[in-house]
């Protein structure tokens, strides 16, 4: 649905995004995650036509951003982070105008605005579609903004930060909402929150100082982080270096290091396959006599990856501004 | 087309809700009713005969000179927000990001400031009014005098929305398109009565105000016509390439 490739910008002096290429299929509800001033916006930008990249294509259900611009934006409904709206336009009205912009023929725009109001939570209180948009709260703002990204029912959903701002309970509804939207709607989300982003997003795309630093699915990313399997014993019967030497004859095991926690020796041994090998240690432990006191498979989360490759990024940011030649 | 109307509508509709744009209006309203029954003489020189004076003739010419000496501050005042606003407040990334054109943002853009612009000066005619019930005012002075303001507010408004297109800053936007007014309006006014031959000549055709004056004299100088058309046209089409050049700055 979405292509890019070898995508760059530069803002004057500035590398935003450096060559980033990545794909993403139909119907799927894709994270754009990376910490502030990743280049999460600017590339959001770039796929919806708002900015031209410096280099690279960008394609959107087939068509070029920059050569075939009016019939990509026909087919994707963007949110930008701040969600701009006219202020002294009535809710109404809003979403009249920006359906007309949309090219939905004026005997069906009444029932397009009714519909996208019903399904943002815009139809209670009754007075709502009344409102001027300067009077609305953040959050009901944030539901005007998504409620007009939906009127044309488009084929690539395109959301800046939908959540920010939102208190908890709205936070949920946005996020059932984006659940509800995948399948006949491709979804990209873009946050810093990655927790919420785990639990709606079927794929990852983190970007870090301008790089792609990972994509994937959300279990995929989480393996990487702890590698292939690793598994922490908490062991006394000998000394480190031989329980060492001990876990490590285990078949499938492929590094082993040891603290000494009190007169406790700690492991953290790791496999080289998916295989669980808390069985395999437990096994050896019951057969040399030794005592455990702790089994435990470490599991990690994308928070972690994320922090690890984030923080890998930034030692490189000063990188990221052009030496004048 | 059509969504250039759509476009133009909102527009117009935000000018209506807009309390600033009530006050660029009054003030239009008062200065040209000041001119009319007081006339205008800053230390004792006499700019603009009032309209409305006991004893003289009742020429409609100050009335309209007066009209278009405002504009060059008036036009600026109304076009500020137009582009400057979008650019400010971010919702220029919702409009760009819809499947409209630039040509067809800008062109609304400036349909919808005339279209305002139209209402403020139907609402002058209660001047007229006034007039004819003291005396007989010259119908044809005033329709010609009408279509010149149109023209040259045409123009102006032009200038306006090119010098909204270049910041995100109201205040900017208002020197900027009044600097540029001024220039063709004031600054060649004073040159055109200053300079010898041949530069008094060549700041003539290029002075708005001495296009504007044969509107107010009753007559429709196709010079005029064409002057204040192009130079709508040539802003219109700067004002569009600025907006485009933001693909490739």
């Amino acid at each position: 649905m979405i292509d890019v490739k070898n995508l760059t910008k530069w803002y004057g002096p500035v590398l935003a995004v450096d060559n980033i290429s990545f794909h993403i299929e139909k119907g799927t509800i894709v994270g754009f995650l990376g910490p502030n001033g990743a280049g999460k916006s600017t590339t959001l930008k770039i796929l919806t036509c708002y900015l031209p990249a410096t280099s690279g294509t960008v394609t959107v259900a087939g068509c070029d951003v920059l050569s075939q611009s009016l019939a990509v934006r026909r087919q994707v409904g963007y949110m930008p982070e701040s969600v701009p709206l006219y202020g002294e336009m009535r809710v109404r009205d809003y979403l009249m105008f920006r359906a007309a912009l949309r090219d939905i023929p004026s005997a069906k725009r009444k029932a397009a605005v009714e519909r996208v109001a019903e399904r943002c939570w815009l139809s209670k209180p009754e007075d709502m579609m009344r409102r001027r948009l300067d009077e609305l709260s953040r959050g009901y703002k944030q539901r005007v903004g998504l409620a007009e990204v939906l009127l044309h029912n488009p084929a690539v959903l395109v959301l800046d930060e939908p959540t920010i701002g939102l208190d908890p309970a709205q936070v949920r509804s946005m996020r059932e909402l984006v659940k509800e939207l995948a399948g006949e709607h491709t979804v990209i989300l873009s946050s810093h929150i990655l927790a919420e982003v785990e639990q709606i997003c079927s794929h990852l795309i983190i970007i870090a100082g301008g790089h792609l630093a990972a994509a994937g699915t959300p279990a995929q990313l989480r393996q990487r982080v702890t590698g292939p399997s690793k598994v922490i014993a908490e062991l006394r019967g000998a000394d480190g270096e031989d329980l060492a030497k001990a876990v490590k004859a285990i078949k499938g095991v492929r590094e082993v290091e040891h603290t000494a926690h009190g007169n406790w020796t700690r492991l953290v041994i790791a496999g080289d396959s998916d295989a669980d090998l808390r069985a395999d240690v437990a096994a050896m432990a019951a057969e040399a006599g030794y005592a455990l006191r702790e089994l435990r498979r470490e599991v990690g989360s994308v928070e972690d990856y994320f922090v690890q490759i984030t923080y890998q990024q930034n030692m490189q940011a000063g990188n990221r501004v052009a030496t004048p030649a | 087309m059509l969504k250039t109307l759509v476009l133009a509508r909102r527009e117009m509709a935000a000018y209506f809700f807009s309390p600033v744009a009530y006050v660029i209006g009054a003030l239009f309203l008062a200065g040209s009713a000041a001119v009319f029954f007081f006339g205008l003489s800053p230390l004792g020189i006499p700019i603009f005969e009032p309209v409305l004076a006991s004893g003289s003739t009742a020429s409609l010419r100050p009335l309209f000179e007066a009209m278009a000496a405002i504009m060059v501050f008036a036009a600026p005042l109304l076009t500020m927000r137009l582009m400057s606003e979008e650019f400010r407040s971010g919702t220029i990334e919702t409009l760009m990001t819809a499947p409209v054109t630039d040509v067809q943002v800008v062109l609304g853009k400036f349909l919808g400031v005339m279209g305002f612009y139209a209402a403020l000066l139907a609402s002058t005619t209660v001047l007229l009014a006034v007039m004819a019930a003291y005396s007989k005012p010259d119908i044809g002075v005033a329709i010609s005098g009408y279509i010149g303001m149109l023209l040259l507010g045409a123009a102006f408004l032009a200038v306006g929305l090119f010098a909204s297109t270049l910041t995100e800053y109201q205040i900017v936007a208002v020197i900027v398109g009044v600097a540029m007014l001024s220039v063709f309006a004031l600054l060649m006014q004073f040159l055109m009565t200053h300079l010898g031959e041949p530069w008094n000549l060549i700041a003539g055709r290029l002075s708005a105000l001495d296009y504007f004056r044969s509107f107010a004299r009753g007559t429709i100088d196709t010079r005029a016509l064409a002057f204040f058309l192009t130079t709508a046209a040539l802003f219109l089409f700067l004002s569009i390439k600025t907006l485009e050049s933001r693909r490739w700055r």
